[in-house]
């Protein structure tokens, strides 16, 4: 069997671990960098080397980069650690992952009663995928498109710095009072 | 490169960061763990349509992942879009906090 693909599994493994049990939001993004590094690895090793480019390129590189500057933007330093140490306790993470791996365990029944013969992974080119995406997939490509049409304005808007928004009869208005006082003084 | 993997062995490892990214979600308090626990379990999912357009031979599998793809960097945007809005209403990144709809 193939050992490569076992410890680029076990690295993966980890580092998800890892990311989901951080105190520090830095920590756990660096961790989940790694987790996506491994993943470009394991498509690689699936014969995907596209996508392994493309998790590389957009999911650890662009991403990635989007959640960094969030991070600065709000100033999450060692506060939010303490905090969530305070949040994270035994009791609130042991039913969750109880269930949890409930789930993993019938996906282990379900997958143990196939027959799971080994195979050598052909590779598919970009040709092919590129040939697959842009004459059977295309409605797809132009509906992706679409879709990050929508994300940019919609991020834009929402993004947009707004003061506290009450709602309307509860909104005071200080100056048409400012206006009917000033005759008096 | 020769190398032999068996379907089962990728599907399993799949199935299990897709439910480290579900356990995350769940045990999680703050807003950007859970965005980044979502990123887990999209990656998961990715995962599994490679292994099966692998085991196959076909491109198919690529194609619906550069949809995933294109799929979580939407996401991403408006989620972390929202993440900021929230966090200059509230000060604060609790999902207890934001109770607001009485949900």
């Amino acid at each position: 069997m193939d050992i490569a693909f076992y410890v680029t599994a076990a690295v993966t493994i980890l580092a998800t671990l890892l990311v989901i049990t951080r105190h520090n939001p830095v920590h756990a993004l660096l961790y989940l960098n790694v987790s996506l590094l491994s993943h470009a690895m394991l498509f690689y090793l699936l014969g995907a080397s596209f996508a392994a480019l493309l998790e590389i390129i957009i999911y650890a590189g662009a991403i990635m980069v989007l959640f960094i500057f969030v991070i600065m933007l709000l100033n999450l330093g060692k506060e939010t650690a303490e905090q969530e140490r305070k949040w994270l306790k035994w009791q609130v993470w042991a039913g969750p992952s109880l269930l949890a791996a409930v789930l993993f365990v019938e996906l282990v029944i379900l997958v143990s009663s196939s027959d799971g013969t080994a195979y050598e992974p052909a590779e598919v080119t970009p040709r092919e995928v590129a040939l697959s995406l842009f004459q059977v997939y295309l409605i797809g490509v132009e509906l992706a498109a679409m879709l990050l049409m929508a994300a940019v304005v919609g991020a834009a808007h929402i993004g947009r710095h707004k003061r506290l928004v009450l709602h309307r009869f509860l909104k005071e208005e200080p100056e048409e009072n400012v206006h009917e006082e000033e005759p008096v003084l | 490169m020769k190398s032999s993997i068996s379907i089962d062995m990728v599907i399993l490892l799949a199935g299990l960061l897709f439910a480290l990214g579900i356990a995350g979600v769940i045990i999680r308090k703050n807003i950007i763990f859970m965005l980044l626990s979502v990123e887990i379990m999209l990656n998961a999912a990715g995962l599994a349509f490679i292994a099966a357009g692998s085991r196959w031979g076909q491109p198919d599998g690529q194609v619906m992942f550069i949809f995933i793809l294109a799929m979580a960097a939407a996401e991403v945007s408006i989620g972390l879009a929202l993440i900021l809005q929230i966090y200059h209403q509230h000060k604060s990144l609790d999902i207890d906090k934001l109770k607001e709809m009485n949900g």
